[in-house]
């Protein structure tokens, strides 16, 4: 299951959205999911749909890949599905078997919170998908660079988060190597009850711990070895700077967002016409 | 380039309250000097402190006693610290340990980030590293989709793209398969004969030091032999008792000699025992 | 303890871009005591191959029998396989966990539903088997040398008493020193104790020295099979799959090729001073 995780890997591409500046990516992906949380009624998701449909279509990332990312988290997704269909209390009843009731109110709650999920998920994996971990920090850095001024390590923040994104992977991997390792010695990781369970994990979790102690360690001494020193008189091979595809990029975000403040401020006015 | 005096280091064990529980000796009283330009191999097995020694090049560590010099510059000399490391670059062995970059040409332009190199400058740099270590076409890949040979390969682009005079490869072949391993070494004598850099090989294959312009060899901190390839192997018994290898070709002279057959010493190549094997038998 | 392998095929990531067909119409028996030299460049299957055989992988098609019973049968205990099929990982030191050496070793038999005495009892003669005295038992394994470590490692797979040992790699990353200590090591455990070993490797020299049988394999499949002598006959074609034969192997040819009539069938240095110094007085 691990192994299904789409955010933080990037798929390699040649598209506008791949090229698009690192922080029109981030701020968009806010903007989205703000919209997303704005979003009132049909109307509402369907533009939330076309302008989904439209950046992945732009992305040339395949849909199959990104809804690989969706796999890992639909326990959530059933979990929160499940609540709002029973939990919430409409007044037209649908269906009863005891206690359990699922109202109108609740089907369409749960259907708007599971669609609110997957886009958000989709949204943010375009980003991960479509932007290398390094540009994705240097944007954040850029984006979060007046916190400077009060002292925030804005650059080591960065370069801890693309560190990270670098070695998960290589522990994934590894974690599969030493779980499998451990099992030709008749370790057993599925069977037993929760406390047995977790005892079991013991043989996989020291190792695993080890090895990243002794990556970390190794790491810090390749970069030391190549004069890193923190951000200062530090230069960039790709420094960020706007396009004008990035303004134009900009505009097409706020835009959206404001078409959809705007239907949602409408849902309040004609909220039966627009269901 | 590299001129070590009386070079001594002892690790430390410290116990909780942070006092000096226990030392243990890594280089002991080493005396050496590398000329600029030359391949040279350090050869010893694990343990023996080749590669303690080869983090003193790059100012990693600093000697307990005596004295460094790169180019000149003293390695305990902090202001100096960032032009030793410059100036000898360092590839380590372990290959994912090393590369810090998602995508190949973003690693081998971390270097030059650090010093501060002007962005245009630092594409030029890693488009030239990366052609010579043979690597350009894997310049938008994931390094992770590489294999250990080119990841290495990718990780001395790296360092030859900070400009240094001298690299050090700490074992970079050891956990390599045979055909990384000779993609690597390739690259370094590219390094060294075509750019003129000076290469210091830690390694413990013998293969792969025997066209080195001068081999040390250590045991037990200490460097108790040095010379040519040639002088070198043809003390066949004295590298047996350290437990380092002799290539094959050496090893079989040896066991020609022993037979009574009457070969010179310091054989290294196959082609080599081949023509003397049929010198001999012409004279017959 | 016979394995027989049928018509496997392994395909990675099936139906997806990431498909690989990793082996292709594999067939092999091994029968007992067998010391096995499997070679192949990296990627070539062989890694896969062995995990089939302790049935850490499942073959997408085809069949293993381990003593005539299908692995994949209803009532085969994968579990019993696992002790009966130890396998030995590349840098196996990485799965150390334990407190002490002893401790780490006892995990295999433990699993194996063995008591404390006789896990103990175990592991500390596998312990001793791969040349680690009683003053390393109660050490940490972190505390150890590489060579020291890896021993520990193998010591854990041994202690659950295989009948077939396969090691992927043993020596990956040890000096001389250390590799002949772990190669020699096997070499006893399989004469000493006559259970089949399967040596994964990619350096010519040790399989050359070591092993009865050589199998080679290539983007998935068996491309030889056969005596390590017979194999080397090969020089080209193992070359083409970015294998190399012995350097004796070389050597001999050199000599041919400057007219000397040796046996080019040398792989050994023994071998190969044999066959010189014949050719010398003859």
């Amino acid at each position: 299951m691990l192994r299904d995780i789409t955010l933080g890997q990037y798929y390699p591409a040649k598209s506008i959205i791949h090229q698009l500046d690192p922080r029109v990516k981030l701020v968009t992906t806010i903007l989205y999911i703000i919209s997303l949380f704005v979003a009132k009624g049909i109307a509402g998701y369907a533009v939330a749909t076309v302008f989904l449909v439209m950046v992945v279509k732009m992305s040339k990332v395949p849909f199959r890949y990104i809804t690989k990312g969706l796999k890992a988290v639909i326990m959530i997704l059933m979990i929160t599905v499940i609540f709002n269909l029973f939990m919430v209390n409409g007044e037209v009843e649908l269906w009863r078997f005891g206690f359990l009731r699922i109202t109108d109110k609740g089907l369409r709650t749960a259907v708007f919170m599971a669609i609110r999920l997957i886009y958000l998920i989709i949204g943010s994996s375009i980003m991960t998908l479509t932007t290398t971990p390094n540009d994705l920090t240097d944007g954040l850095e850029k984006l979060l660079g007046p916190l400077k001024k009060v002292r925030v390590p804005v650059h080591e923040i960065a370069m801890i988060m693309s560190i990270a994104l670098r070695f998960i992977p290589i522990l994934l991997e590894e974690t599969d190597k030493i779980m499998k390792a451990q099992t030709a010695r008749g370790a057993d990781f599925e069977s037993g009850n929760l406390i047995q369970k977790a005892k079991a994990m013991v043989p996989l979790l020291v190792p695993l711990f080890i090895s990243a102690f002794r990556r970390a360690n190794d790491l810090a001494m390749a970069m030391e070895a190549r004069c890193y020193h923190g951000g200062d008189g530090r230069t960039k091979m790709k420094p960020l700077h706007y396009e004008s595809r990035d303004k134009m990029a900009y505009g097409v975000s706020w835009g959206y967002l404001l078409l959809m403040a705007v239907l949602s401020f409408a849902q309040g006015f004609y909220g039966v016409m627009l269901l | 380039m590299i001129r070590a005096e009386e070079l001594t280091f002892d690790y430390e064990r410290l116990d909780e309250e942070g006092k000096v529980e226990s030392r243990r000796r890594a280089v002991d009283h080493v005396n050496l000097h590398i000329r600029p330009g030359k391949f040279i191999a350090v050869l010893g097995h694990n343990g023996s402190g080749k590669s303690t020694l080869a983090k003193h090049i790059n100012a990693i560590l600093t000697p307990t006693e005596g004295t460094l010099w790169v180019d000149g510059m003293d390695t305990k000399d902090e202001e100096k610290l960032w032009n030793i490391r410059q100036d000898a670059g360092m590839v380590f062995q372990n290959p994912d340990n090393q590369i810090i970059g998602t995508v190949v040409e973003e690693d081998v332009g971390f270097g030059p980030e650090n010093l501060g190199v002007p962005t245009d400058e630092i594409w030029e740099r890693v488009e030239e590293s990366l052609r010579t270590v043979g690597m350009l076409k894997y310049r938008h890949h994931s390094p992770n989709k590489l294999s250990g040979g080119q990841k290495q390969r990718v990780a001395i682009a790296g360092v030859m793209a900070m400009h240094p005079r001298c690299i050090v490869l700490d074992e970079p072949t050891a956990m390599l398969d045979p055909s990384g391993r000779a993609s690597v070494i390739r690259t370094a004598q590219k390094l060294n004969q075509e750019e003129g850099i000076t290469i210091v090989l830690i390694t413990h294959y013998m293969e792969e030091v025997v066209e080195a312009d001068h081999i040390f060899v250590m045991d037990d901190g200490k460097v108790v032999m040095q010379g040519s390839p040639a002088e070198i192997f043809s003390h066949v018994e004295e590298l047996k008792k350290l437990r380092l290898d002799v290539p094959q070709a050496t090893l079989l002279a040896y066991e020609l000699q022993k037979r009574g057959i009457p070969l010179p010493d310091g054989i290294l190549k196959n082609e080599e025992l081949a023509d003397q094997l049929c010198q001999l038998k012409s004279k017959m | 303890m016979s394995i027989k392998i049928k018509d496997v095929n392994y395909i990675y990531a099936e139906s997806t871009a990431y498909e690989i067909h990793a082996l292709k119409d594999i067939n092999l028996e091994i029968p007992d005591g067998q010391f096995i030299g499997l070679i192949g460049h990296t990627g070539s299957g062989k890694s896969t191959l062995v995990q089939h055989l302790n049935g850490l992988i499942k073959a997408t098609s085809g069949r293993i029998y381990f003593n005539g019973r299908d692995i994949y049968g209803e009532n085969f205990s994968m579990r019993e396989l696992r002790s009966k099929v130890g396998l030995v990982f590349q840098y196996p030191e990485h799965q150390l966990f334990e407190v002490d050496v002893l401790s780490d070793v006892c995990f295999g038999p433990k699993n194996l539903g063995a008591s404390k005495e006789e896990a103990e009892r175990r592991a500390k003669e596998a312990l001793r088997m791969v040349g680690m005295g009683e003053e390393y038992d109660k050490s940490s394994p972190f505390e150890l040398s590489g060579g020291q470590k890896r021993r520990v490692a193998i010591a854990g797979v041994l202690a659950m008493e295989p009948e077939v040992l396969i090691l992927d790699e043993p020596t990956a990353g040890l000096d001389p020193r250390g590799r002949d200590e772990i190669l020699d090591q096997i070499e006893r455990l399989q004469k000493e104790r006559g259970i089949t070993v399967i040596l994964v490797s990619h350096s010519m020299e040790d399989v050359a020295r070591y092993v009865d049988r050589m199998i080679v394999m290539n983007q998935g499949q068996v491309r030889f099979d056969g005596v390590p002598r017979e194999v080397f006959r090969h020089g080209k074609e193992l070359e083409e799959m970015g294998l190399a034969a012995p350097q004796m192997t070389y050597l001999m040819q050199a000599l041919k090729d400057k007219g000397a009539d040796v046996d080019t069938d040398a792989t050994t240095i023994e071998e190969a001073a044999d066959a010189i110094e014949q050719w010398l007085k003859g």
